[in-house]
């Protein structure tokens, strides 16, 4: 298992809906602003915890869509979750090599 | 062996995230001996089977609809919830929840070992692919594994034969002591803040326990490099499926031809065995050139569900979803609408009830609209029948069956017109711009092994038998007599069924259908259709045995090249893509989305499509000399 960093708090963080292919980096916080298709912003933030998207976890852009680059599939600690940028856009995370 | 005869069964519940190998695990520890019904009131299948451990006692096992936890998001992971909670009167409490888990990938569900920890049942921990985890040089530390969670360990191979032997002496040595004491039920929704703890929480238990390998597997790492590549995973996919549909067709031929021969000489046999009359004409035409006209499309069916049990074990399909959420999304589709829509092209039925993955209620109700509008295998009968008896079979390109493309561009048609009837109904009908969020677990490959495809396709096949022994077995039956009675008038000049009850509902429907291009005998068979669509090929047959004699029963497909035009044969196909014909589908929406009103939006919008555009096609092709 990957080692596990301390939050920083938020400097020089990127939601991972803008991070290109091949990004690799430490979950900084998930911080969900928008509600969709009838969900609550709490209940986008539960989901994606269930799904291992937690403070401190390891995460790398594995693959992206044809159209618009979108879906993302992001390696996660050790396991590989699909998800669109959008909600993507919730997970703040630092570079390697950058916190 | 004797033990279990005086003690009641226990009773066991299976729980596991989506891609532990729950299901596996199920069929390996019960076999054969499994029921599938439905829990009251809901629609989610209720699995259940049994099973002896090696002491003797008998276990009432349950499988749980997979969870990431105990929240219920859908009606499927309510009933887990409430399973688990003990909150259905009809469900025994469980003696033991048996949590299951992927070895190769703990994370999600140690976290939820924990939450079910709250809820106070005994509980065991079942790390299942515990070889492959082995072979990949994960090590477990099983000891302290279970000392952390506060749970007992035990390790299975759910594929391997015997796989399960561990776990069972396990459970036996655990009911000596009733599965540990019962605590008090603590369990609550848990809170984001909660998730999260617990989260940390197992990761802290993963480091302490496991080592992951200096050099991690990467298979499918490198697979999906290609498999999920932006064009040439795309490429892949369609390929795939057009590999599908060429298989359905060229590869069941010498099954089929072996399964006709069957009944046609079964048929000889009854014509000699019996006396000229009422009678022969209902074993021959009736039940044996009626049943055997359905039986013979099995081989069909089952390639179908070899490539999509195939590819779900590999692990493809949630790939197929992720290639094509976009795409789908384009047509107002979620991109989980992927995999129930996929099992539309076996039979709508399942689709729809597998678009219960879906939690949005009007994604969902857009997928159920569009389901029965993919080409499923009922189809196949009469798309094959009219192709074959109206396509020439030549090679186009050098390397494509002509015939095989005719079916392609069908199934093309229907997946066509689904997207653009989700687009119009999510755009103009639900005026909807927000799409709900896609997020998917994408498991690692795994090999498919023979003994649970195997039992699939024999669940399939048993499934398709049974149809055609009682719904399309007495719908021949009511054909059969439709077509015979009234007996012609003594002196009557003109073939029998000209005189019967068939005729005479098929005249009554000329004036609405013959605009579209179809004549009485297929409007009769139109009717039967709607009990199952794979009849209206018997009935077909039927109507045309009846008025022609014995000797065009054998060669419905040559009775129609000879009835029929070419433009009524194109306008028959192109009504099949759209029209509403299956009373189960119907029923099932109805049941599905819980009520009528979307049973006859579809039925509405099916039949109007369908006549439509086989106006158009027919009247098309009498333009262009077809006629």
């Amino acid at each position: 298992m990957s080692d596990r960093r301390q939050p920083t708090n938020g400097h020089a963080s990127l939601p991972l809906g803008k991070a290109p292919c091949g990004f690799r980096g430490f979950i900084d916080a998930i911080k969900v602003h928008e509600t969709a298709g009838g969900l609550t912003a709490a209940e986008i933030e539960n989901r994606l915890i269930e799904l291992g998207f937690v403070e401190g976890a390891h995460v790398e852009i594995l693959h992206e869509g044809a159209f618009a680059r979108d879906p993302i599939a992001v390696r996660v600690n050790n396991a590989t979750i699909a998800l669109r940028r959008r909600e993507a856009m919730a997970i703040l995370a630092v570079a390697d090599g950058h916190e | 062996m004797t033990i279990a005869a005086s003690t009641d069964p226990w009773h066991f519940a299976l729980v596991g995230t989506p891609n532990s190998g729950k299901t596996a695990l199920f069929n390996a520890l019960t076999g054969s001996r499994q029921k599938v019904a439905n829990y009251p009131g809901v629609t989610v299948e209720r699995k259940a089977g049994l099973l002896q451990t090696p002491s003797g006692h008998s276990v009432n096992l349950i499988d749980l609809p997979g969870t990431y936890s105990l929240r219920g998001r859908s009606p499927d992971e309510e009933i887990t919830r409430d399973v688990v909670l003990g909150r259905i009167a009809s469900e025994t409490v469980p003696d033991l929840l048996m949590c299951v888990a992927d070895a190769t990938n703990l994370r999600l569900a140690l976290r939820l070992v924990l939450e079910l920890k709250r809820v106070g049942r005994p509980l065991l921990l079942v790390l299942n692919m515990f070889d492959i985890a082995q072979r990949r040089g994960i090590k477990i530390d099983l000891a302290r594994l279970s000392a952390e969670l506060g749970v007992p360990v035990v390790t299975a191979v759910a594929v391997r034969r015997d796989g399960t032997g561990e776990l069972l002496r396990r459970v036996d040595d655990l009911g000596v002591s009733h599965f540990g004491a019962t605590g008090e039920n603590t369990w609550a929704p848990p809170t984001a803040a909660e998730l999260r703890a617990a989260q940390r929480e197992a990761d802290r238990i993963i480091k302490a326990a496991i080592a992951m390998p200096e050099r991690p597997d990467t298979l499918t790492a490198r697979l999906d490099a290609v498999l999920l590549h932006p064009v040439a995973g795309l490429a892949i996919l369609l390929a795939l499926l057009f590999l599908m549909f060429q298989a359905v067709f060229s590869w069941a031929r010498p099954l089929m031809d072996l399964i006709q021969l069957g009944f046609d000489s079964l048929g000889e046999l009854a014509h000699d065995a019996l006396p000229a009359g009422l009678l022969q004409s209902f074993v021959q035409d009736g039940v044996i050139s009626g049943v055997g006209s359905v039986i013979v499309f099995l081989p069909q069916i089952l390639i179908l569900f070899l490539f999509i049990l195939l590819l779900e074990d590999l692990g493809y399909m949630a790939r197929a979803a992720f290639l094509m959420d976009r795409i789908m999304g384009s047509a107002g589709l979620h991109g989980r609408a992927f995999i129930p829509l996929l099992s539309s092209f076996a039979c709508a039925i399942p689709g729809i009830m597998a678009t219960r993955v879906i939690d949005n209620k009007r994604d969902r109700l857009t997928t159920i609209l569009v389901a029965p509008l993919m080409t499923c295998s009922a189809r196949i009968p009469v798309y094959t029948l009219i192709i074959s008896a109206f396509i020439p079979a030549r090679q186009v390109w050098g390397f494509v069956n002509l015939q095989g493309l005719v079916m392609f561009g069908l199934y093309g048609a229907g997946i066509v017109s689904a997207l653009g009837v989700s687009f119009v109904a999510k755009y103009f009908f639900w005026h909807e711009r927000e799409t709900p969020p896609f997020m998917l677990e994408l498991p690692d490959y795994k090999l498919p092994r023979v003994r649970g495809v195997a039992m699939g396709l024999y669940l399939r096949a048993m499934m398709f038998l049974k149809r055609a022994g009682t719904t399309i077995f007495s719908m021949m039956v009511l054909i059969w007599f439709l077509a015979s009675f009234p007996r012609p008038p003594d002196g009557a000049t003109g073939p029998a069924i000209d005189y019967s009850l068939a005729a005479m509902i098929g005249r009554a429907l000329e004036p609405v259908l013959a605009p579209v291009g179809f004549n009485w005998q297929i409007n009769v068979a139109l009717i039967p259709g709607m009990a199952a669509r794979e009849v209206a090929v018997a009935a077909l047959g039927t109507v045309y045995a009846i008025e022609g004699g014995k000797e065009a029963a054998a060669q419905i497909g040559q009775a129609l090249a000879d009835k029929w035009s070419l433009a009524t044969a194109l306008a028959v196909l192109v009504w099949y893509i759209f029209a509403p014909q299956c009373a189960s589908t119907l029923a099932v929406i109805r049941r599905e989305t819980g009520g009528w009103r979307f049973m006859w939006v579809t039925f509405a919008y099916m039949l109007a499509l369908a006549y439509v555009a086989s106006f158009i096609t027919y009247h098309v092709a009498v333009a262009l000399g077809a006629g």
